[in-house]
C-alpha cells in the first residue's frame, strides 16, 4: 500500500507577533515547525505501512528551506520526500497550492491513499486537502479520527462531526484529512535521524511537474489578500477585588445584568 | 475544469457508464461520450483501466464575463431535517449583502424530508429556495452535495455563495470551489460588498487569531466564502415574506464513491460547543477528573456546554470533541467561563472572539486575564462551588 502524506512547514504561530506600526507580521526569529496536524497524518501513514507494507512518501510545497520539514518527517520513518519548489509557486492561495500539489502527486503516480492534517495552523483554511482531491478526481473524507479497516480497495473509517461521528466507507485511492484524536505521534528514531541527516531531498520545479505557470502562485490565485491588520483589542477588562464571596457575587450580578445568564 | 474521453484509448468496455454516479456517460459510435449531466466528479477517471478519460483544469484566469453573475446564494445546512442555526445567520448576512447590491437572495437546501421546511428559509429572507429532497440525500456526502451545488451554480451563475464554516461546510465547499475554478475564503468573521463592482470583502482571522486579513476574489465568479458560526446575526423571521421554491430532481445512478455506514451522536447531554451560547471550560488547573466534574456542574446550572483545554483532554478528563483551541474547535459564545486555564496562545486562539470572558485562576499573572472581561484571582476549587451555589440560587 503506497501512501502520500501532505506536509506543510509553518511558522510557530504561538511565536508570531504583529508590528503595530506597519501592521505586518514579524516573522524574523519565529521558528518554523512541521504543521502539528501533519504529524498525526505521518504517524497514521507509518502505522498503515507497518500493517499493509508499501511505501510512505511525504510531499510539501514551499521555499528551499521547507526541505527541513521533510527531513524531520524522514527522521520519523518516512521513506521518500519530495519538495515542490519554484519561485512561480510563491504567493499561492489554496487553489493554486492545490493545483501544484496535485501536479506533484500525479508525477509520483502510484498511490492508494493520500493523508493530510485537518488544516495548517498558519492559515487554518482546511481547503488544500479537499481541493487537491477534487483536482486529482479522488474521493475526499475529512476529519478522520480512526481507520477501522482497509480491504478490497475500500477503507472504513470514523469521521468526526460537530455532534458526534459518522462511520464512512470510501473507495481507494482517496484523500483523507486526520484529526489529533487519531493517534499519538512517535518520536524520531536514531536510525531515522541518521537517514534524515544524509538525505538529499528531491526537489521538483513547475516544469518538472508539468505545471502551467499561469495557474501557479500569486498569478494563478483567484483570491488576493488586500489588507492585513491587527485584531480589534478586546474591551476593557476588570479584575475584581474583595473577598472571594464578594468577587463571585459581583461577577454573577454583572452577567445577570447583561442578560448573559 | 472538464472531463473528456480520449477516444483512441477508449476500448468501449462501458465500465465508466456504470461507474458514473450521475448517468452522464453514454456510448456513442462505439466510444464513451460524456453528456452535459457531468458534474466533473472524476469517478470515471478512476475506473478506466485504459486511462482513456482525463480530467483537465482550465487556467484560473479571469472569468469570461463577471457581469453575467448575479445574486447572493447561501447553502442552508440542515440537521436531521431541521434548519441549522448557522443557516439563519447566513440568511441574515446574505440578505444584507443582497440588499446593498440590489439583487436577490437564494438558498440551496439539500436533504431528505426537508421540502416542507423550505418556506422557513423564505420567512428568514430568501427570495428563492432550491430544494433537493431525496432519500439518497439523507446523510451528508461530499460528492453528492458538491455535485448538486456545482451544477446549480453552473446553470444560474450566482455572484456570491456562502456556507457555514461547520464540519459539513468546510468539508464539501472546497470541492465546489475547485470544480468551479474559483476562490474560496475560509472562516470569515466580517463580510461586506462593494455595491458598484460586487466585490466581496472577506475578512478572516489568520495565524491563530494574531492577525486579520481582508481577502477579495476580483477576477473570478462566484466569490465563495465559509462564515464562522455565531458571529453573524441570525435573520429576523417574517412569516408574511413570499418567495419561490424550486425543487431540484436529484438522480443518483450507479454507486457513490463514499457512503455513510452509520451516524453516531456522541456529545450526550452536553450540547455541541460550536452551537452553545454559554461555555464553561476547564484546564489543567482543575487537577483531576473528579474536580473536572465541577465544570460540568456549573455548565449544567447555567444551561451551557462543557469545554476544555488541550491539557485537560490529554489528561483524559473529557473527550476530544470538547477541546477548544488550535488543535480543537474555535468557539464564539456569548459567555465563556475559563476555569483553571492559564491561557496558552493555542487555547486563546480558539476562544478569544467570545463576547464576554470570565477568567478564574489563582495566578494573577496568567495570560488568560489579558483577554478576560472579568477576572477572579482565586483557586478554582474554592471559587467554583460558591459560583455554582450562587447561580443555582439566582435561577431558583
Amino acid at each position: 500500500m503506497n501512501i502520500i502524506v501532505l506536509v506543510k512547514q509553518v511558522p510557530d504561530t504561538s511565536e508570531v507577533k504583529i508590528n503595530r506600526e506597519t501592521n505586518t507580521l514579524v516573522r524574523d526569529g519565529v521558528p518554523s515547525i512541521v504543521n502539528p496536524y501533519d504529524l498525526y497524518a505521518i504517524e497514521e501513514a507509518l502505522r498503515l505501512r507497518e500493517q499493509h507494507g508499501g511505501k510512505v512518501t511525504a510531499v510539501t510545497m514551499g521555499p528551499p528551506q521547507a526541505a527541513e520539514a521533510l527531513k524531520e518527517v524522514v527522521s520519523l520513518g518516512v521513506d521518500d520526500a519530495v519538495l515542490l519548489s519554484d519561485r512561480a509557486f510563491a504567493g499561492a492561495d489554496t487553489w493554486a497550492t492545490s493545483y501544484a500539489v496535485s501536479q506533484g502527486i500525479r508525477k509520483i503516480g502510484d498511490y492508494d491513499l493520500i493523508i493530510a492534517g485537518k488544516q495548517a495552523i498558519d492559515g487554518d483554511t482546511a481547503q488544500v486537502g479537499p481541493e487537491t482531491a477534487d483536482m486529482l478526481g479522488v474521493p475526499f473524507v475529512a476529519y478522520i479520527r480512526k481507520i477501522e479497516r482497509i480491504e478490497g480497495g475500500k477503507m472504513t473509517a470514523e469521521r468526526l462531526m460537530d455532534e458526534g461521528y459518522d462511520v464512512v466507507e470510501t473507495s481507494l485511492p482517496a484523500l483523507i484529512t486526520v484529526v489529533k484524536e487519531i493517534n499519538q505521534p512517535r518520536l524520531p528514531s536514531l536510525k531515522g535521524k541518521m537517514k534524515a541527516k544524509g538525505l538529499k531531498v528531491t526537489s521538483w520545479n513547475a516544469k518538472d511537474i508539468g505545471a502551467d505557470e499561469d495557474k501557479c502562485g500569486l498569478k494563478g490565485s483567484p483570491t488576493k489578500v488586500v489588507k492585513i491588520f491587527p485584531p480589534a483589542p478586546r474591551g476593557k477588562r476588570e479584575i475584581l477585588t474583595g473577598s472571594m464571596e464578594e468577587q463571585i457575587t459581583a461577577v454573577v450580578g454583572k452577567l445577570k445584568e447583561q442578560s448573559l445568564i | 475544469m472538464s472531463v473528456r474521453v480520449v477516444s483512441d484509448k477508449c476500448e468501449c468496455c462501458e465500465t465508466c457508464v456504470s461507474a458514473c454516479p450521475f448517468g452522464a456517460i453514454e456510448m456513442q459510435d462505439g466510444k464513451a461520450f460524456i453528456t452535459e449531466a457531468c458534474t466533473m466528479c472524476g469517478a470515471c477517471v478512476e475506473v478506466c483501466e485504459f486511462k482513456a478519460i482525463e480530467k483537465t483544469m482550465e487556467a484560473a484566469g479571469p472569468a469570461a464575463d463577471l457581469s453575467a453573475y448575479r445574486g447572493v446564494w447561501v447553502f442552508a445546512e440542515q440537521h436531521k431535517g431541521d434548519v441549522a442555526s448557522v443557516a439563519l445567520e447566513l440568511l441574515g448576512e446574505g440578505r444584507k449583502l443582497a440588499d446593498k447590491r440590489k439583487t436577490r437572495l437564494s438558498a440551496v437546501f439539500i436533504g431528505h424530508g426537508v421540502k416542507d421546511k423550505a418556506k422557513e428559509l423564505i420567512a428568514c429572507g430568501a427570495d428563492i429556495v432550491y430544494v433537493a429532497d431525496d432519500p439518497a440525500l439523507r446523510d451528508f456526502n461530499d460528492d453528492s452535495y458538491a455535485a448538486i451545488l456545482t451544477t446549480l451554480a453552473s446553470q444560474h451563475k450566482p455572484e456570491i455563495i456562502l456556507a457555514g464554516a461547520t464540519a459539513i461546510g468546510r468539508s464539501f465547499f472546497p470541492k465546489v470551489a475547485s470544480s468551479l475554478n474559483t476562490g474560496l475564503t475560509a472562516d470569515c468573521t466580517v463580510l461586506d460588498i462593494d455595491a458598484e463592482t460586487g466585490n466581496l470583502h472577506q475578512t478572516r482571522p489568520a495565524f491563530g487569531g494574531n492577525i486579520m486579513a481582508t481577502i477579495e476574489t476580483p477576477n473570478h465568479r462566484p466569490q465563495m466564502a465559509t462564515v464562522r458560526h455565531k458571529v453573524m446575526k441570525p435573520a429576523v423571521r417574517d412569516a408574511s415574506r413570499t418567495g419561490e421554491i424550486i425543487e431540484i430532481r436529484y438522480t443518483q445512478s450507479g454507486e457513490l464513491r463514499t457512503r455513510v455506514v452509520k451516524t453516531v451522536e456522541e456529545l450526550g447531554e452536553t450540547v455541541n460547543i460550536c452551537e452553545a451560547d454559554i461555555i464553561v471550560a476547564g484546564g489543567r488547573g482543575l487537577g483531576s477528573a473528579k474536580n473536572f466534574a465541577l465544570i460540568e456542574e456549573l455548565a449544567k446550572a447555567l444551561g451551557g456546554a462543557v469545554a476544555a483545554t488541550r491539557g485537560a483532554v490529554d489528561e483524559g478528563w473529557v473527550p476530544y470533541p470538547h477541546q477548544v483551541g488550535q488543535t480543537g474547535k474555535t468557539v464564539c459564545p456569548k459567555l465563556y467561563i475559563a476555569c483553571g486555564i492559564s491561557g496558552a496562545i493555542q487555547h486563546i486562539a480558539g476562544m478569544q472572539s467570545s463576547d464576554v470572558i470570565v477568567a478564574i485562576n489563582k495566578d494573577p499573572d496568567a495570560p488568560i486575564f489579558n483577554v478576560a472581561t472579568y477576572g477572579i484571582v482565586g483557586d478554582v476549587h474554592e471559587v467554583l462551588p460558591i459560583m455554582i451555589k450562587k447561580v443555582r440560587e439566582m435561577r431558583g
